[in-house]
């Protein structure tokens, strides 16, 4: 479906409203017809000034629609691949063309298929002939500038083999290092490297039982600092934190409404968890709004019984997206709705707000209104691990259940000694203004490379300060063609398609850094701006529709239950 | 991300259900199809629409409802809430709440965590590499240190190839739900550790518990099932079957037979998944774990899993096996494609742990005598029982009698720990959640034996032990 622009603040906008004009794309969006929700404009008018107020700060967030011609080029590509693959198989079957793959082994060959050959159909045909483009080993730290080893495949990336060679100093525009934290030398890892000779590397027990270090109380009582939180607690690994944590906060007879884009950790956790889980629509407040009022209006399916409570669970930016949570909007709903509030701000803590407290902190909202901050150290902080924070009861409840504490080793000494120096460093109390000036030259950098790729007529999406930049390719034969030819010119980029994103919106991904110059920038930019011609994906007809067309189906109802 | 990549195998698997269907199946169907499209079209269709409810009364019930606390109350005084802080590093001599003590209670079992070797080496990573790595393998997470460390994995494990994850514990919890599905069916000890449960549920699979170590209950079920299967062979022709255990049962310190799972295996055509976490680097002359104890043929196991925790005192887990296996993870592994690689670090050290591990096979031998002598100067304690065999450097001490409830056994287990550590010797209580686990361990004190415990320090340790449980229990 046509995304326009949405300008929130300056002159107030809600998403989600349907004065619906319907463009080229008539609806069309993952290859499905929506039905058009023009119902009551008026009731939905009333909401835009009401939303607007809540901003504090314009909201610029724009997803151009797919032309028309490329979504049917698009579709045409993946068929044509797909017979090919067929082709392919059959020639595979009967041994004309070489099997590469792996089998099993003669004696278990009468065994139940550990794999169900569809499964494998697209890894085959598709995701084998671009695989070059995942997975590229590097050999520095992953700073502005990358050494990568070189590679080559003999059978059509089947297998690779190393040629020993490095290819120096490529620009890193796929590292999460929001923030350039990551680094070999200077302060963090003096401070790592201090504590590490003092306590090696490994803990070898969990928090509860004998694994609970003088360094991680330090560590979390600086993160809840940091937050503006009561309380912190802190985990070993971003991806566990969510799914070893949602199911000690809701269970059975819980609702969990969860953003149809949340991150793979949130949906394993909600899963783990028992409760009932309903998606809504990505960001949109109509869709989640609906979704809350039924919910407690039915109450539970069947006997009607009203939920114990119920959990909203978002994310800060989304990594694919990049487009930026309507946390006052959310806040707003959640509270005339009595639910909970979980944010997810793996890729939001340090890359957001001016003083880089995350997506709170860019709206000017108050800590208190969200009641489960979650987020990684892997990203801006150039570490590894999560945390959450909130109400100490929160945090106490945690330590006596969450699944993390009780079954799983605490986060490795050094790593917690590298959070601690960045964490001190963004917040000033390592006396230098280093954090700051990071923190203000990432929002600069991600201005600037996003309107400088705007003007060169790419189709950009995401919120105008997220720092994760997602680049339309659209066709399946441009992911391989757009990575090879950014490495050929020294530039690491991310692609990605499906399953990772909707069949037809395939993207790169740029993740802009306080470590990239204005001079790196624009040699990134030069270089894109010619493959961008070479492979004609300068798409955008800059068709900025001012209107928001974001309908959502009254009908569309998603349910899971296990 | 890839929120939606669950739904797509759900596609997958109905377009695969669509090939075995029956034709009059498919026509049935077809039909069917063409009447939704018809009730779509009709406009007449509205789900969940329930207009008895004037907008009033809507308003009206949002008013009264009332949600639970988002969590309940913890009272102050919880056994779980009031960690052990430990101040510098947990190794064998350790300070826990500012008492010196020798450590009976960490695995680290070769007493690698304060090596000199693998600290210069993490050293060395650190200012190649700095920290964190900033990004999942397949996003330039991927670094030479990680080739190497799965190289090195699956070259001393003798299996083809090995896949490292960041995190122990999502280690088999992720492998797990990348092989079994719904519908397909897993055999597991009921002892199986919280990780492999979490795996399980994820997997949303039939899962059939046998007994603890019981090979005839596991081929009772294996049977019924057989029954099942010939019932409805078209069914059974898709359904995976697995057999999951540990090496080295964490929760009961006992050894799985697994000679005669592998008997199993063959003759019911079930593949074998086998947790390692503490066997691996313990048992069998190398330290490559329960298959080398057992002398069983790496490839007669599918998969093996084991965390980088314990033994190896880094972090993180690796999987190994046939690339047929293991390959198939790094698309389908959760933990392993949606989080961030291993720090290099914390890969580095794990390498150069696995060297004195090569250089070194006798302290495998001297971990073993250290085990033995533990397990034999435990026993016969008036009032606590040994738990676990005599090879396994984590044995369990529980009350022989209980006093009647959970809550008053973990007082007691819990003052004889206090009295230890006290008195210089560390241990700790085993740690569950009460009302997660399937079949909750009883209450025990989990005691560690490291190679790095000397004889003098195992006897002080024992004979504290009994007089703790002396003092305490009468
Ligand atoms: C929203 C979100 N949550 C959690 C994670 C997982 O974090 P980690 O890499 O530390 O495991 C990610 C990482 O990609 C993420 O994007
Ligand atoms: C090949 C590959 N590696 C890794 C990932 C993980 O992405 P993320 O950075 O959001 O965790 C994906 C996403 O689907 C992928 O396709």
């Amino acid at each position: 479906m046509k995304r326009g622009p949405e300008n929130l603040g300056g002159q107030p906008r809600a998403n989600g409203c349907s004065f619906s004009k319907h463009g080229a794309g008539g609806g069309l969006k993952n290859g499905y017809v929506r039905g058009s929700a023009g119902a009551d404009t008026h009731s939905q008018i009333h909401r835009i000034v009401h939303n607007g107020g809540l901003y504090k700060r314009p909201f610029n967030e724009a997803f151009e629609e797919t032309p028309m011609l490329v979504a049917v080029l698009t579709y045409v590509g993946y068929g044509v691949l797909t017979l090919f693959g067929y082709l392919r198989d059959f020639l595979r079957y009967w041994k004309i063309e070489k099997c590469h793959h792996a089998t099993d082994r003669e004696e278990q060959l009468d065994f139940v298929p550990l794999y169900q050959d569809f499964e494998n159909f697209y890894t085959r045909n598709l995701y084998m002939r671009i695989r070059d483009s995942w997975n590229r080993p590097i050999c520095s730290v992953p700073g502005a500038r990358v050494d990568m080893m070189e590679r080559v495949s003999h059978d059509y990336n089947w297998t690779f083999k190393y040629t020993g060679k490095v290819i120096k100093d490529v620009i890193n525009m796929g590292s999460y290092n929001y923030l350039g934290y990551t680094q070999n030398t200077g302060p963090f890892s003096e401070a790592a490297s201090k504590v590490l000779s003092q306590y090696g590397v490994g803990v070898c027990s969990t928090r509860q039982e004998m694994g609970n270090l003088d360094k991680h109380e330090e560590l979390e009582t600086l993160v809840a600092r940091f937050l503006g939180v009561e309380s912190a607690m802190a985990y070993g690994m971003g991806f566990a934190t969510n799914s070893m944590n949602i199911p000690a906060l809701v269970g059975k007879g819980c609702l969990i409404l969860s953003d149809e884009l949340n991150h793979a950790s949130l949906v394993l956790g909600a899963r783990l968890s028992g409760a009932t889980i309903r998606i809504f629509k990505h960001n949109n407040m109509q869709s989640l709004e609906k979704l809350l009022k039924d919910a407690i209006v039915y109450g539970q399916p069947r006997t009607h019984r009203p939920w114990k409570k119920i959990l909203i669970v978002v994310e800060g930016v989304y990594s694919m997206e990049g487009s930026i949570v309507r946390l006052p909007e959310v806040i707003a709903l959640k509270k005339k709705y009595k639910s909970y509030l979980y944010l997810d701000e793996a890729h939001s803590i340090g890359a957001l707000g001016p003083s880089g407290r995350g997506v709170v902190d860019y709206f000017g909202l108050n800590p208190e209104d969200v009641d489960v901050m979650m987020g990684t150290f892997t990203k801006s902080f150039g570490a590894a691990g999560g945390y959450i924070g909130g109400k100490k009861e929160l945090i106490d409840y945690l330590r006596v259940h969450s699944h993390s504490a009780v079954y799983a080793t605490s986060l490795s000494p050094p790593v917690v000694e590298q959070i601690i120096a960045s964490i001190k460093c963004i917040m000033g109390e390592d006396g230098t203004t280093i954090g700051k000036q990071r923190i203000q030259q990432l929002s600069e950098n991600t201005r600037y490379f996003r309107r400088r790729l705007k003007e060169m007529g790419f189709i950009i999406y995401g919120n105008e300060d997220s720092p994760i930049i997602p680049l339309m390719l659209y066709m399946p034969a441009k992911i391989g063609a757009f990575g090879r030819e950014m490495l050929k010119r020294h530039i690491a980029v991310v692609v990605v398609g499906f399953p990772a994103t909707p069949i037809i919106e395939s993207r790169a991904r740029f993740c802009l850094s306080a470590a990239h110059t204005k001079e790196i920038l624009d040699i990134a930019l030069k270089e894109l701006d010619e493959v961008g011609d070479l492979l004609q994906i300068k798409y955008s007809r800059h068709r900025l529709v001012p209107l928001l067309d974001r309908p959502f189906d009254e009908t569309t109802y998603e349910e899971t239950e296990d | 991300m890839a929120a939606s990549m669950g739904q797509q195998w759900v596609l997958v698997e109905m377009v695969q259900a669509f090939y075995e269907a029956p034709t009059y199946h498919l026509i049935l169907e077809g039909i069917l199809i063409l009447w939704i499209i018809r009730l779509l079209f009709s406009k007449t269709y509205k789900l969940q629409e329930r207009s008895d409810l004037t907008p009033k009364e809507k308003e009206e019930l949002i008013e009264e409802w009332q949600p639970e606390p988002l969590v309940p109350p913890v009272s102050k005084d919880h056994p779980a809430l009031n960690y052990n802080v430990v101040s510098g590093p947990p190794s064998h001599k350790i300070t826990v709440n500012g008492k010196e003590c020798i450590n009976f209670a960490s695995f680290n079992f070769l007493g690698l965590l304060d090596n000199e070797r693998v600290k210069n080496a993490a050293q060395a990573s650190l200012s190649k590499y700095g920290v964190g790595t900033c990004g999942p393998r397949g996003f330039y997470g991927t670094f030479d240190v990680h080739l190497e460390l799965e190289e090195r994995l699956a070259k001393f494990m003798r299996t083809e190839e090995a896949i490292i994850y960041s995190y122990g514990f999502a280690t088999i919890a992720s492998a797990i739900p990348a092989y079994s599905k719904r519908g397909d069916i897993v055999f597991v000890d009921e002892a199986a550790c919280f990780a492999i449960q979490k795996g399980l549920q994820a997997s949303r699979s039939n899962i059939k518990f046998f007994k603890h170590n019981d090979m005839a209950d596991l081929e009772r079920l294996l049977k019924e099932q057989e029954i099942e299967d010939q019932k409805n062979p078209r069914k059974a022709r898709v359904t995976r079957r697995f057999i999951v255990v540990e090496g080295l049962y964490v929760n009961t310190g006992d050894v799985c037979h697994l000679p005669e799972l592998v008997k199993l295996k063959y003759k019911y055509k079930v593949r074998i998944f086998l947790e390692e976490s503490l066997s691996f680097g313990v048992l069998g002359e190398h330290g490559r774990g329960v298959t080398e104890h057992f002398g069983i043929k790496m490839d007669d196991i599918d998969l093996i899993s084991a965390n980088m925790e314990n033994s190896l005192a880094s972090i993180g887990g690796f999987c190994c096996g046939r690339s047929f296996v293991i390959d198939h993870q790094r698309l389908s592994g959760q933990g392993y494609c949606f989080s961030a690689s291993l720090p290099p670090l914390l890969a580095a050290a794990a390498i150069e742990a696995l060297n004195i591990m090569e250089e070194n096979p006798g302290i495998f031998h001297v971990l073993q005598q250290k085990c033995k002598k533990m397990h034999t100067a435990l026993k016969g304690i008036p009032g606590l029982r040994v738990i676990g065999q005599s090879l396994s450097p984590a044995l369990h001490l529980q009350l022989e009698e209980s006093t009647g409830t959970r809550d008053s056994d973990m007082r007691l287990l819990k003052e004889i720990v206090d009295y230890c550590m006290n008195r210089g010797i560390a241990l700790t209580q085993a740690r569950y959640l009460d009302k997660e686990e399937k079949y909750l361990p009883l209450p025990s004190i989990r005691v560690v034996v490291t190679v790095e415990q000397t004889d003098l320090e195992l006897d002080k340790a024992a004979s504290l032990i009994r007089e703790a449980a002396e003092s305490v229990l009468n």
